[in-house]
């Protein structure tokens, strides 16, 4: 039987089964596709989720302390650097042994280092901030220390024990079982930078550098790049000239990032002398790096407006620029602003290329400007994740959620104001 | 259908009175040429319909007129385009002034994405019209009303002007060009997008604004510059075949293109 032999109509039917079942067939492609990336979604966050969100616990022994003024050498008139300089140490040292008179020296040594050394100068704020209760015995919740806070958390229940002695253990069971050991909300987390002691050791640092770092690369990289993309799709002269840059541009936004690392070694730190590490180097750095993503992206955005609103414009008598500020500009906004915050999500993660101008460094103080030396979320989380200690691990997926908190702030953010612009018209 | 040799265009294309004056136009797009040797005249207060097939280059001279083809990178004219005989193509005119003065209407309603006010009050604002909120108020009422439209949207002068209908947006177009006070009114094929009783009224409002302003409009339709206009140029292929007073244009034409079109052989 040949074609010929079909009628119009039964080849249209005969067509028309072909086409419904490729048209099913793709529907069933795309489908699996998006379930895919759900479902990477959903096991990627639960297991970030899941190790991660313990980071935010943390482990503490609350016990009786008798702040013994005359062990200290401290008056209630004490000065706040006198209070600092006072053996806080050597107090809840005392105080754990008169709890347990039997003890020997080993067994103290033992003891002792269950405490935190966090939780001495946590003691010292306090007196700091209530020297009136001097010589009275007050209630202090002294910071465990990371095995401690690791074995209670998660190592309890399993009945298992990493680095800890039978007699350590042995005090961690009666201090759990009395409920003098518990876990309370990780402040420390949030207040403090990066610590040898990774029961010290915070983000704040790290979110700080971040922040200013990505407020010196926005600073930067948003003016530039909206100017270049107005100045390209606008007022450039010669097409071949535009098609040039373009290409450079296209070019740029295609280079592995940590070339950008080793451009801003060379031009910023060696030629210009910027200090290496700092919030500043950092930005100048991501700023390069941000700068392709935004010019395209703005450059669509100019595209994007229709030439009949500024033939209107012109039509009326306006003069270039004034068409680019009073209508090209307002309407490309929104699609500007979104290439922008995908850049600087693209700048929030990089790691790279802040490797190379020494934003490894560990730094302990937390930095308030931009020329202090700081690290960055990202790269934070590289040091912790490379650190043999558990605790550092875990601390590693907190840093990550909190990156990722960032991270859909920022998005957050940028709908807001997308939606307040376009309500605007 | 080729381009004419030795071409002279038949009947009248020039007048006494002439607000704008086109002699000898070219117009280039890079290499190719869609304007040869066009001279025409535009009366004042006369409604001139500028017709002929599409792609024959009515809009690219119109666009002369007001010099909108700056914006297009590649355009380039030649020849010698005068208002109230001065020319506008000399470095001495500056491109701004000449657009307050020789306004223009496009084929696609394209209002600002801002309020009805704004848009009116677009072009008062741009050249300093008016000096305080009463002036500018009575400017953005004046326009509204000649454009017709006063009357349907005074109550919602805030709400944005692109949530209007399609005629209606075209005359809030018509309102926001009349608002810089200018001589000329240049009108692109100004009812294309409309439906007959939004492109009635337009129609309409042209005979009113003849009083005032000098109009040139292009239009596809022989219908309406029969209705709207005094003279009718008609373009071919880039060339001005013919120019005449409407109705004799449309009862006796001189050029046997004229007449194919006219009678509906090509269009
Ligand atoms: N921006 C442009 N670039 C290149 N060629 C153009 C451009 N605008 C119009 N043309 C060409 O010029 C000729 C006349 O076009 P146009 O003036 O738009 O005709 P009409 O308005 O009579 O339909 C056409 O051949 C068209 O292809
Ligand atoms: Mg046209």
């Amino acid at each position: 039987m040949t074609d010929s032999s079909l009628s119009t109509r039964q080849k249209v039917e005969r067509s028309l089964a072909r086409r419904r079942a490729t048209e099913t067939r793709f529907h069933a492609l795309g489908f699996m596709a998006v379930l895919f990336g759900l479902l990477s979604v959903v096991v990627l966050f639960g297991d970030i989720l899941l190790k991660g969100s313990s980071t935010f616990r943390q482990t503490v022994i609350v016990t009786d302390i008798h702040l013994d003024a005359q062990f200290l050498g401290l008056t209630p008139r004490s000065k706040e650097a006198h209070i600092r300089r006072a053996d806080f140490e050597g107090l809840i040292r005392q105080q754990l042994h008169a709890a347990m008179p039997t003890m020997t020296e080993d067994e103290a040594r033992e003891l002792h280092r269950l405490i935190s050394i966090g939780a001495a100068w946590q003691l010292s704020d306090w007196v700091v901030e209530n020297p009136q209760h001097l010589n009275q015995t007050i209630r202090f919740e002294l910071l465990a220390d990371h095995l401690v806070d690791q074995w209670f958390k998660h190592d309890r229940r399993k009945g298992i024990s990493q680095r800890l002695s039978d007699v350590q253990l042995s005090w961690l069971h009666e201090w759990a079982d009395s409920g003098q050991m518990y876990t309370r909300f990780n402040r420390l987390f949030f207040t403090h930078g990066d610590s040898q002691e990774p029961e010290l050791a915070g983000v704040r640092g790290a979110m700080m550098g971040t922040f200013l770092t990505l407020m010196v690369t926005l600073v930067l990289s948003f003016p530039i790049g909206i100017a270049t993309a107005i100045y390209l799709e606008q007022f450039a002269p010669a097409r071949q000239w535009i098609n040039l840059v373009e290409i450079n541009i296209n070019n740029l936004a295609a280079v592995p990032s940590i070339t950008f690392g080793l451009l801003g070694l060379a031009i910023f730190i060696n030629l210009f002398g910027v200090t290496r590490s700092t919030p500043l180097i950092g930005g100048l750095v991501l700023t390069l790096m941000a700068l392709p993503t935004i010019i395209i992206s703005a450059r669509a955005a100019i595209k994007s407006v229709p030439l009949s609103i500024q033939e209107a414009a012109y039509g009326l008598g306006a003069s270039k620029v004034q068409v680019v500020f009073h209508h090209v500009l307002p309407l490309a906004l929104p699609g500007m602003l979104t290439g922008t915050i995908l850049a600087m999500a693209q700048a929030l993660g990089a790691t790279a290329p802040l490797l190379l101008i020494g934003m490894v460094a560990f730094v302990v103080d937390v930095p308030n400007a931009i020329s202090d030396p700081s690290t960055v979320l990202p790269v934070q989380i590289f040091l912790w994740a490379d650190s043999p200690e558990r605790a550092f691990i875990e601390r590693t997926s907190g840093a990550i959620l909190v990156l990722l908190g960032f991270l859909i702030s920022m998005n957050t953010l940028a709908v807001l104001l997308r939606q307040r612009i376009e309500r605007r018209r | 259908m080729t381009i004419l040799k030795n071409h002279d265009t038949k009947g009248v294309a020039f007048v006494d009175d002439a607000k704008l004056t086109a002699r000898h136009v070219n117009v280039f797009y890079g290499d190719k040429q869609a304007i040869f040797d066009v001279s025409l005249d535009v009366g004042a207060n006369e409604v001139i319909a500028l017709i002929g097939p599409s792609g024959c280059g009515k809009s690219t001279f119109l666009r002369c007129l007001n010099r909108m083809n700056d914006t297009i990178d590649r355009c380039q004219v030649q020849g010698d385009i005068l208002l109230d005989g001065e020319p506008i193509y000399d470095g001495s005119m500056d491109v701004v002034p000449l657009r307050a003065r020789v306004g223009m209407v496009f084929q696609k309603p394209n209002p600002f994405p801002k309020s009805i006010y704004d848009n009116v009050a677009y072009g008062p604002r741009l050249h300093g019209l008016a000096t305080t909120r009463v002036e500018l108020d009575a400017i953005v009422e004046y326009s509204l009303q000649r454009a017709g439209l006063w009357n349907e949207v005074k109550d919602r002068l805030d709400a944005p002007g692109t949530g209007l209908s399609g005629g209606q947006q075209q005359r809030l177009c018509i309102a926001r060009t009349i608002a810089v006070d200018p001589e000329v009114i240049l009108m692109d094929e100004p009812c294309s997008a409309l439906d007959p009783i939004a492109t009635a009224k337009i129609e309409e409002l042209i005979d009113e604004l003849r009083e005032n302003y000098t109009i040139a409009i292009v239009t596809h339709s022989m219908q309406q510059a029969a209705r709207v206009s005094q003279r009718t140029a008609y373009f071919h292929m880039g060339q001005l075949v013919e120019v005449n007073p409407t109705e004799q244009m449309f009862t006796t034409p001189e050029h046997t293109l004229t007449e194919a079109y006219i009678t509906g052989r090509f269009g």
